[in-house]
């Protein structure tokens, strides 16, 4: 009886696997499936900052410069630059053999608009354009970037890793304005994107490029040769975290971009799956403190908060492995040129007694400071009642708000007293990369109105970060580093709650998956 | 009946205009900035101001009402904040899998609930009676995602050998299973929907999983309305009386009971298709099919307010027109019925 039994399950096994196989037939060797951490539905990336939309971009775009795995800046379209003596000009040549993917080619007029559209948005591209006199074609290769005075962070603006990447576009598209989203993604880089089988919400679609001239020395980080090994990539979009994981066990996609870690050790009980360390930096937590309203615009009460503070709370709590996270005092990221955590970074030992010293000579009131939890990113949710707990330790009264992560961002922007719809404290992440130096460090600007979220305002901080833009002995870039972490230390300008690290995971007959700050799909090779 | 259809059909105008204003009002007044999502988490208070006076939001909300209804009334739905694209084009791609996903489930569960509840009812008090009351209960309780996910375990992520599936044997007792046959490979997909107009057998065979899924929930609610009504037909003097003449069992079933048992298993049908909309939201996420359900919940996440205010008119008149469909089929059942 079982013997039949099995005979018709076999049968329909078999009709199962054809139609199966009907199905993968659709997708050859050569297409590479990959799910991203969510959907992507602008495909400008300097008119967004989502990191969707910026790896989108490093499919289709090129860039000047790029970080290698050190990260450090290399040529990337470039061949050779020169710097003037006296540091205010730079000239670029583009390397010989540049097309974009209408078969034009790339010509210093397209960099120079690409560069300025790039400009407008980015925080560090704002930062070296207020140092540019102006840039000049000297010929359809070479261009010149005439500064006012001495800037430097040239090379790490234009080679910035993460958004806005100021990718380079052709100057019909670039000439966009800065404030419009572009509607047409044509770029020079290893893949080429096909707009009409561009389904959203369900998949986009990627070729390789046929006319791409890598690089002649080997894929380092985001630089060297972006050599492509598959024919097709395919973003599939799917929301859900389990159907990810599922499909990635199954077979029907080739590589998850960062799974969550509660699912680390389902898909690494797979034996056809592994896990990949592809961003050996992580990414960061931070605390935002609103600086306009009460308490927190008071820097006695932030600090007696940063005394309630312990990292390594938030890491278990959020994180959970410590395989997945470190303990970190480095503003700039341990382990990177700036990342320094003398004497102790940015953290201070924790200390309930303190705090409450600190809040009663600061004169508070015991007015609930309203702290917003964001409940549906996963890597967050945890993170707001580790706050609640630990500044109601430190005699602070907490009112905490659950909300989406889009509520979230929406009332982040109101500058209002909370009763009246504002916020006192919130909780964010950004990739590492993000946050290399006091300049592509967000959370550092304390320009007011200009600052980001939580709008901070320190003359002496802005001062200090001009310093360091203007300098370019590395050895003086250090110390001025150390010098405004320190700072932000002693304003208690935002809280630094840990650095943490999420594999990405892949079939294992995929390789070649490369060391970088974003997940690149060139190098990639499917067996 | 003529008059009843043109009625009911124009009834849908005063239904949309409250649809209309509700769901615009109740955009507008809830928490939520497209524009700063649409930025980005980087982006700069100035960066989400300039965005938002591009999206128009800074206008005042009766304005902003008024040209998007203007709009509406020349069949422009608008354009979503984020994709580029109108949203008619975005539910043009979208429609397709949420009416394959409602179409085989709806059938699957007809197929399967209203032959049960009548078998259930034919049986009163039997075991099987109480089987089907049973899953009845099971259905209605177990939530449509863990359906789904339980599914695909067994049938779309593990190797079928008998036995394997049984894994958490070994697990919790160390021991393998008495016995395992290889069966072959996985035998359905875990996600992704193939277009009918590509391939028909693709397109049956990766709905399979995701029409049991949703179909669960709707076999336990009309087998037991069915179950009900045959029943309480079956009391009925004219039952007894078809039987006194002798008539087989068969007939008495079909002809009788179950025909004058229609309207409500008709009824709860209908409700059925009308709530299938809320099931496919769920069922979609889990199985990835890029529907009408994902978009909805995508939009509503990212405050895409063009898409949520044209999927959820839509919807209105979805409802509205199967309710006038199932209106004009108790006609067929119930002659005394007329409009």
């Amino acid at each position: 009886m079982i013997e039949n039994f099995a005979r018709r399950v076999r049968a329909a096994a078999l009709g199962a696997a054809f139609a199966g196989s009907l199905i993968c037939g659709a997708a050859s060797a050569q297409t590479l499936r990959v799910v991203q951490n969510g959907n992507l539905t602008i495909l400008d990336p300097i008119w967004t900052t989502a990191y969707v939309t910026r790896n989108h971009g490093y499919l289709i775009y090129d860039v000047l410069f790029a970080v290698d795995e050190k990260y450090e800046v290399k040529p990337q379209m470039v061949d050779k630059y020169e710097v003037s003596a006296d540091k205010t000009v730079w000239t670029f040549t583009l390397r010989d053999g540049l097309e974009w993917h209408d078969g034009k080619p790339v010509t210093s007029e397209d960099c120079i608009a690409s560069l300025k559209r790039w400009a407008v948005r980015d925080p560090m591209g704002q930062k070296l354009a207020e140092f540019i006199k102006e840039y000049k074609a000297v010929d359809a290769k070479t261009f010149q970037m005439v500064l006012k005075e001495p800037y430097g962070l040239v090379l790490d603006s234009i080679g910035k890793p993460s958004s806005n990447v100021p990718f380079m576009m052709p100057k019909r598209i670039a000439d966009t304005s800065a404030m419009e989203q572009i509607k047409e993604y044509v770029g020079s880089g290893p893949f080429i994107f096909k707009q009409d089988e561009w389904k959203p919400g369900e998949k986009l679609v990627y070729l390789k490029n046929p006319k791409y001239k890598p690089r002649s020395e080997p894929a380092s980080g985001m630089s060297g040769g972006k050599v492509v090994k598959v024919d097709r990539v395919e973003l599939i979009e799917m929301s859900d975290v389990q159907t990810q994981a599922n499909a990635l066990i199954a077979g029907e996609i080739d590589m998850l971009e960062q799974p969550p870690h509660d699912l680390l050790p389902v898909l690494k009980a797979d034996k056809n799956v592994v896990l990949t360390d592809w961003n050996p930096l992580g990414q960061v937590f931070v605390i935002r403190f609103n600086h306009l309203q009460p308490p927190f615009n008071n820097p006695k009460i932030r600090l007696a908060a940063l005394y309630s503070m312990r990292q390594e709370d938030y890491l278990k709590a959020s994180i959970g492995d410590p395989k997945y996270y470190k303990v970190c005092g480095a503003a700039f990221i341990c382990g990177t040129p700036f990342g320094t955590e003398k004497p102790g970074g940015i953290l201070i030992t924790p200390d309930f007694e303190k705090s409450k010293q600190l809040l009663k000579e600061a004169g508070y009131d015991g007015t609930p400071v309203l702290l917003m939890q964001s409940t549906t990113l996963p890597v967050l949710t945890n993170i707001a009642p580790v706050t609640k707990s630990l500044l109601e330790q430190g005699g602070f009264k907490v009112d905490m708000v659950s909300m989406d992560w889009q509520t979230l961002v929406s009332r982040r922007t109101r500058k209002e007293p909370p009763a009246q719809g504002g916020w006192n404290v919130f909780h964010t992440f950004s990739v590492s990369v993000d946050a290399l130096n006091p300049i592509s460090n967000n959370y550092f600007v304390a320009a007011g109105e200009k600052s980001w979220f939580g709008w901070p305002t320190d003359p002496e901080m802005e001062k200090m970060r001009d310093q360091f833009a203007r300098e370019s002995d590395p050895a003086k870039q250090k110390a001025l580093a150390e010098a405004i972490q320190l700072r932000a230390l002693e304003t208690a300008q935002f809280g630094w709650i840990g650095q943490w690290y999420g594999p990405g995971a892949n079939r294992k007959n995929i390789t070649g998956w490369l060391t970088a700050p974003v997940m690149v799909l060139w190098n990639i090779e499917k067996k | 009946m003529f008059a009843f259809v043109v009625r009911r059909i124009l009834s849908i105008i005063p239904v949309l205009a409250v649809v209309a204003v509700c769901v615009f009002l109740m955009l507008r007044l809830t928490p939520g900035d497209p524009a700063a999502v649409i930025a980005g988490d980087n982006a700069t208070t100035e960066q989400i101001a300039d965005i938002r006076g591009k999206l128009g939001l800074n206008e005042p909300i009766y304005a902003q009402f008024v040209i998007w209804i203007g709009k509406v009334f020349q069949g422009d739905f608008g354009e979503s904040f984020f994709f580029k694209k109108t949203v008619a084009e975005l539910i043009a791609q979208r429609v397709e899998p949420t009416l394959s996903l409602a179409l085989c489930t709806i059938v699957l569960a007809v197929l399967i609930a209203v032959p049960l509840g009548v078998y259930a009812a034919w049986r009163h008090g039997s075991l099987t009676d109480r089987i089907v009351m049973g899953f009845s209960v099971l259905g209605f309780s177990v939530p449509v995602f863990v359906i789904g996910y339980v599914l695909i375990y067994f049938f779309a992520i593990t190797p079928w050998e008998i036995g394997v599936p049984f894994a958490f044997i070994t697990e919790l007792f160390g021991k393998q299973p008495w016995f395992t046959i290889d069966l072959g490979g996985k035998w359905f997909p875990v996600q992704g929907y193939t277009r009918i107009g590509v391939s028909f057998a693709n397109w049956i065979y990766q709905l399979i999983l995701p029409s049991i899924t949703l179909a669960v929930i709707y076999i336990a609610l009309i087998s037991r309305i069915t179950r009900a009504s045959v029943l309480e037909v079956l009391n009925e003097d004219y039952i007894r009386t078809a039987r006194a003449k002798g008539l087989s069992n068969r007939v008495v079933l079909m002809r009788h009971a179950l025909r004058n048992a229609a309207v409500p298993i008709l009824t709860i049908i209908g409700i059925g298709i009308a709530l299938l909309i809320g099931g496919a939201v769920v069922t979609e996420s889990v199985y990835g099919l890029p529907g009408l359900g994902r978009l909805t919940v995508e939009a509503v996440l990212s405050r895409d307010f063009p898409v949520i205010q044209t999927v959820i008119l839509l919807f209105s008149v979805v409802y509205v027109l199967i309710n006038l469909v199932i209106d004009i089929s108790y006609t067929l059942f119930d002659p005394r019925i007329r409009y």
